[in-house]
C-alpha cells in the first residue's frame, strides 16, 4: 500500500504537525511502509472476535465521588507555560 | 569488590550494618557518573545536590535504627517519570524546559522507601524506539561495545546499571522497552502485569500498553525494587487493587515441578542462530534443575508487530495531542495564529520517529479506516491474548529469547523503521496481552571481538511477577552470567 503525498499532507494537518517540504517525501515513504506492514492484519480470521477493550478481562473503569480532592496549584503549574498573565494562559488572537 | 559492584541486596545489608554510609555510597556513584556517564550519554540530568541531601537524610534514619531495606540505596529514574522540581524531558525537545510540578507515584514510592536519586536517565524520545537513538540528547552507548546501541527505549537506565553507575534504575515498557535493553546489556529487567504499577506521573505513550518496571543486576534486586514500586494507586484509573506479595520472600520457590512452555513461534528464521543456541542451553539448565519442558504454539503471535503498530501509534497520537505549546512544552517563535502555533510548536518540538508514530496513529484512526485498522488490531490483540491464555492452561510460564539479535551497531537500523520495529517481535506480545514478563542474562555471543550479552525471556499469567522472579532467581543460583560486568567498568 502506498500513501500519496496529498494523503500524508492531510494526515500532517489533522495531527497539527508542520512538516517541511524537504522532509515530506521521507514521511510518504516510511508511512507507506508502515501501513504496508500493518496490512498483514487482514490475513487474520477475526470473525466473531470481540475487540479487546482492556488487557485484563474483568476490569472496569473505577468511579469516584464527585468531590474536590486537589488543592489549587496553578501558580506552580503555570511556571511551565510559554506565556501567562493574570493567571491565564496566553495564545495568539483567536477572534478578530 | 568495590561498592559499585555490590547488588542492591548487598548494599542494603552493608548500610544496615553501618559498614558504609549512604553518603559514602552516593559520593562513590556520583564520582563514577561524573567520570564515566558522559561517554555513554546515559544521563540527561544528574541530581548531585539532591542526592547528597537524600543520602544525609537516609543516614540519619539509619542511625536511629529506622528505615527499610532500600533506605540509603542510590537509584536512577528514566526521564519519563515526573520528579517534583527536577527537569523531566522524556528526551524530547518538546519537554527540554519542563520542570515537573509533582512526583510520579513510582518516584514517590521509591523516595518513601528511602532511596537516593542520582539522576534522570536518557531514553528514546517519548519512549518511542528500540535503540535509544531517537533521543533529542543523542544516542546512548552500550557499555559492552561503545559502537553499539544499549537497546531502548530505557537505554540510559540500562547503560547506567550495566556500567555500575547506579545499582538499579526504573524503566517503562510499552513493547519491550525494559526487557530488550536489559537483554542487550546483561541485566535483569521486569515488566509487570498491566495495572500492577501506577502510571500516575509517567508521561504517557500508549496507555493500554505502558507499564513501569525496573532494571537491575539480579532477580533478587528486581524483587526488592518492584516490591517498593508496585501497588494500588487511586490516581491511576487502570491501577489494579490486588495485594503486592513479598517478592523477596518468594524467591526461594524451587524449580522442580515447574511447567515451562517453549514458544515455538519465537524460534523462527529471524532469530540469530547463536542467540537461539544460548536460549536453548538455558532451557536445558531449567530442565536439569527439575522443570518440565514442553513445546507450546501461539499461532497469532507472529501478528503482534502489525497489531502493535496500529494500537500503539493510535494511542500515541491521542496522548501526544496534549502538547500544544500552551500549558507546557516547546512553543515556536512569533506564531501567526493559533493553528500556526500548534503546527510549528509540534513540528519543531517532536523528533522524526515521534512524528511518524503520531501520523500513523492519526491515519489508522481517521474516518473510513478505523474498522480496517484499529478495530481489526484490537480483534487480533484478543486472539494473541487467547493464545497465551490457552498456553497457561498447560504450563506455568512460557519462555523464549528476548530479542532476535544481540546489540546492533549505532546507525545500522535507523534508515528503515520496519527493520527497527521487528526488533521487538518477541517482547510485544506480553504488552498486548497485559502479561508480566522478565528478561534475564543467559550467555554471550562473540561479535567483532566483543562479548555481547543475550537475554532469556519468561512470560507468565497476570499477576505472577513473584513466579517470574523466583524462576529467574533460581536460574541465577545455577549460572553466573548476570554477575559479569563489561570490561572497563569492573
Amino acid at each position: 500500500m502506498s500513501l500519496t503525498r496529498d494523503q500524508v499532507e492531510g494526515i500532517a494537518h489533522l495531527a497539527r504537525l508542520d512538516i517541511s517540504e524537504a522532509q515530506m517525501p521521507v514521511y510518504v515513504d516510511s508511512l507507506s511502509r508502515i501501513i504496508g506492514l500493518v496490512e498483514q492484519l487482514a490475513s487474520a480470521d477475526t470473525t466473531g472476535v470481540e475487540p479487546m477493550a482492556h488487557p485484563l478481562a474483568d476490569q472496569v473503569q473505577r468511579l469516584r465521588a464527585d468531590e474536590v480532592t486537589e488543592s489549587d496549584r496553578h501558580d506552580k503549574y503555570q511556571r511551565n507555560a510559554a506565556a501567562v498573565a493574570a493567571g491565564l494562559y496566553l495564545v495568539p488572537k483567536v477572534i478578530d | 569488590m568495590s561498592l559499585h559492584n555490590l547488588t542492591v541486596a548487598q548494599l542494603a545489608a552493608g548500610l544496615k550494618a553501618r559498614r558504609f554510609s549512604s553518603l559514602d555510597l552516593t559520593l562513590h556513584f556520583l564520582r563514577r557518573i561524573e567520570k564515566m556517564a558522559p561517554a555513554l550519554n546515559a544521563f540527561v540530568t544528574i541530581t548531585a545536590d539532591g542526592a547528597l541531601a537524600d543520602a544525609r537524610a537516609a543516614d540519619e534514619r539509619l542511625a536511629r535504627g529506622e528505615g527499610g531495606p532500600l533506605t540509603g540505596v542510590p537509584i536512577a529514574h528514566k526521564d519519563i517519570f515526573c520528579t517534583d522540581g527536577i527537569l523531566t524531558t522524556c528526551s524530547s525537545k518538546m519537554l527540554s524546559n519542563f520542570v515537573a510540578p509533582y512526583d510520579a507515584t513510582v518516584v514517590e514510592r521509591w523516595k518513601a522507601a528511602g532511596t537516593v536519586l542520582l539522576g534522570k536517565t536518557n531514553m528514546d524520545e517519548f519512549a518511542m524506539g528500540s535503540s535509544n537513538e531517537t533521543s533529542f540528547y543523542g544516542p546512548v552507548r552500550n557499555p559492552w561495545d561503545a559502537d553499539r546501541v544499549p537497546g531502548g527505549s530505557s537505554g540510559g537506565s540500562a547503560a547506567a546499571v550495566a556500567a555500575c553507575l547506579a545499582p538499579a534504575a526504573s524503566g517503562t515498557d510499552t513493547g519491550g522497552s525494559i526487557r530488550q535493553p536489559a537483554a542487550l546489556t546483561n541485566l535483569t529487567g521486569i515488566k509487570p502485569t498491566y495495572g500492577r504499577v501506577s502510571r500516575y506521573g509517567m508521561i504517557a505513550f500508549a496507555s493500554s500498553l505502558d507499564q513501569a518496571g525496573v532494571l537491575t543486576r539480579s532477580a533478587e534486586d528486581a524483587a526488592l525494587l518492584l516490591g517498593a514500586m508496585a501497588g494500588f494507586d487511586p490516581r491511576d484509573s487502570t491501577s489494579v487493587d490486588v495485594p503486592v506479595p513479598d517478592y523477596v520472600a518468594e524467591l526461594s520457590r524451587p524449580l522442580a515441578g515447574l511447567r515451562v512452555g517453549v514458544i515455538r513461534e519465537f524460534f523462527d528464521k529471524g532469530l540469530e542462530p547463536e542467540v537461539g543456541t544460548l536460549v536453548k542451553d538455558a532451557i536445558e539448565a531449567l530442565r536439569a534443575a527439575g522443570a518440565a519442558i514442553r513445546d507450546v504454539s501461539l499461532p497469532a503471535l507472529p501478528l503482534s508487530v502489525p497489531t502493535y503498530y496500529v494500537v500503539a501509534p493510535a494511542e500515541c497520537s491521542s496522548n501526544l495531542s496534549r502538547f500544544d505549546g500552551v500549558r507546557f512544552g516547546h512553543r515556536c517563535e512569533s506564531p501567526r495564529d493559533l493553528l500556526d502555533m500548534y503546527k510549528r510548536s509540534r513540528g519543531e518540538g517532536f523528533g522524526a520517529e515521534v512524528k511518524r508514530r503520531i501520523m500513523t496513529g492519526t491515519y489508522v484512526l481517521s474516518a473510513g479506516y478505523y474498522d480496517a485498522y484499529y478495530l481489526k488490531a484490537q480483534q487480533v490483540r484478543q486472539l494473541i491474548a487467547a493464545d497465551f491464555a490457552r498456553a497457561f492452561g498447560e504450563v506455568d510460564v512460557v519462555i523464549g529469547p528476548t530479542s532476535p539479535t544481540p546489540a546492533f551497531g549505532i546507525g545500522s537500523k535507523t534508515s528503515d523503521p520496519i527493520t527497527m520495529y521487528l526488533n521487538d517481535i518477541y517482547t510485544i506480545g506480553a504488552n498486548l496481552a497485559g502479561l508480566p514478563a522478565i528478561s534475564i542474562p543467559c550467555g554471550f555471543v562473540q561479535q567483532g571481538g566483543r562479548d555481547l550479552p543475550v537475554g532469556l525471556q519468561l512470560v507468565g499469567p497476570h499477576f505472577t511477577e513473584s513466579l517470574l522472579l523466583s524462576v529467574s532467581h533460581q536460574y541465577q543460583q545455577l549460572t553466573d552470567w548476570h554477575r559479569r560486568v563489561p570490561p572497563g567498568y569492573e
